[in-house]
């Protein structure tokens, strides 16, 4: 394993995330934030705090699972599901940010998409991910990136966050995998 | 986990896994948009050779909140009345690719010989098997008492329950007993020694002759019913003295203290193990069961279905 993305740069790709999203939003006022747990949601809630910050008011913050959306679900073993919790304002008529920590094929963001769909119409979805990994499968890009990393397909990247891990990092595995 | 056929299959872990995820369904199931694509494509079968309400109409919500089709099987109506066995019933459900069955069977161990032998290859879910288990209402009675008691416990460490009134045919009991001490939980049967089973003194459980000793100090009373269809014998002398006994009255009702909850499996025999006033106080969970009901049983058919089964999970 080899770490890609240490603490400090974590912490500088997130607050320029944070202000790309003001930036793009004007301010704050119409965007909610929805992480895909478990790290997306953890990333959810830093880049919230970020975003209070810097426009000094609070931001809404949630989570969305998307496990029951998924179309890979018979291929694994069977998975927990995580908690959804959307924010008071709702969904309808919002800018509605998704935050996840690994972009790869691009079908957890499918079907967060389905799961949108079925709380409200948001008036836009906007994506930001903490890693771009590549090898997309569907159409799907993401509006805010924290590092693009080239990758093998086989390698594996694993995020690593303080609230569930310990420490920051982002560690990616030697190109033959495991 | 392939198949729910008994409690006895379940881990602690596992039991536990099913009352969680029953916990998002709850939730997921609190939006405008109640169905979910999960279980999109697949085919339920609802083969149900005794009658009931509650558990059929109760696992067809959740198939198909959950979009699967269900198709519904009864044995009033269908060859078994002309004498088909069980073998071949379960073969044509084989041949019709139904990826589960949920089998309610008046044959104590029918769910367990249909998911044993050969004949089909898809889950099976014991939805009541004569007086043998009934899993999913003892999840989903778990599920209830965690949810009111549990004060964000995972088990239900240390609460205390009393089961009441015909223990000796009920499978809802058994299913009950085995759960509810596997989660922590302190029994006490409360019965007349004719509708206790043979054996019950190797039950993990307390017994109790006398009703309103126990009142005071449980937190959950769960109510069952007198079951007149599979009495071929006398009991109990009549049903006066048997409410007078062991029936759930207003006097009983006040005794219990203030956060204790009352249950019953339903049907309920108004008048008989339960009196209207009790049923229908502020103290009763019957008809939120029946709603809990809904959510563990979309839990089980999503752990079952969802994903595969074969691969260990965590792996």
């Amino acid at each position: 394993m080899s770490s890609v993305l240490p603490a400090p740069d974590m912490a500088r790709a997130l607050s320029r995330i944070a202000h790309e999203i003001c930036e793009r939003n004007n301010g704050s006022q119409s965007i909610t934030l929805l992480g895909i747990p478990t790290r997306g949601a953890h990333l959810a809630r830093r880049l919230a705090a970020l975003i209070e910050t810097i426009e000094g008011q609070p931001v809404q913050v949630g989570t969305i699972d998307t496990t029951l959306f998924r179309d890979d679900l018979r291929m694994k073993a069977p998975r927990a599901l995580m908690p959804t919790s959307i924010p008071s304002l709702g969904i309808e008529n919002r800018t509605v940010v998704l935050v996840d920590d690994v972009l790869f094929s691009g079908r957890t963001i499918r079907a967060a998409l389905d799961a949108l769909g079925d709380i409200g119409r948001p008036a836009k979805v906007q994506l930001a991910v903490l890693i771009d990994r590549g090898h997309r499968e569907l159409p799907i890009r993401a509006d805010f990136v924290g590092k693009n990393i080239p990758t093998a397909i086989a390698q594996s990247v694993k995020v690593l966050l303080t609230e569930t891990d310990g420490i920051d990092d982002v560690q990616i595995s030697s190109e033959e995998g495991k | 986990m392939k198949h729910l056929l008994s409690i006895a299959d379940l881990s602690r872990e596992e039991a536990i896994s099913v009352l969680d995820t029953a916990m998002h369904m709850a939730k997921a199931s609190d939006t405008p948009m109640k169905k979910l694509p999960t279980l999109r494509g697949r085919t339920i079968v609802n083969l149900f050779a005794e009658d009931s309400t509650r558990t059929r109409i109760s696992f067809e919500a959740a198939a198909k909140r959950l979009s699967a089709d269900v198709i519904n099987f009864s044995a009033k109506g269908s060859s078994v009345s002309k004498g088909e066995s069980l073998k071949d019933t379960a073969q044509t459900l084989q041949a019709m690719g139904a990826d589960a069955v949920i089998i309610r069977h008046g044959a104590s161990g029918a769910p367990a010989r249909l998911a044993d032998c050969q004949w089909m290859s898809g889950a099976v879910i014991n939805a009541g098997d004569g007086t043998h288990e009934h899993p999913s209402q003892a999840l989903l009675d778990a599920f209830t008492i965690r949810k009111h008691l549990g004060q964000g416990r995972e088990d239900l460490q240390g609460i205390r329950i009393a089961i009441v009134g015909d223990v000796l045919h009920s499978r809802v009991a058994r299913s009950n007993v085995l759960l509810l001490t596997k989660l922590g939980a302190h029994v006490t049967l409360v019965a007349p020694p004719t509708l206790l089973p043979v054996g019950v003194e190797s039950w993990p459980v307390s017994v109790a002759y006398d009703f309103d000793a126990v009142l005071e100090s449980v937190d959950v009373v769960m109510m069952l019913r007198v079951q007149l269809e599979r009495m071929s014998e006398l009991f109990f002398p009549n049903a006066r003295e048997y409410s007078r006994y062991f029936g759930l009255n207003s006097a009983r009702l006040k005794k219990l203290h203030p956060g204790a909850i009352v249950m019953h499996p339903g049907p309920m025999n108004r008048g008989l193990e339960i009196t209207a006033e009790s049923a229908d106080s502020a103290r009763s969970v019957i008809i939120e069961q029946v709603t809990n009901g809904v959510s563990v049983r979309m839990a089980i058919l999503y752990l079952l279905l969802a994903g595969d089964t074969s691969i260990e999970a965590g792996a």
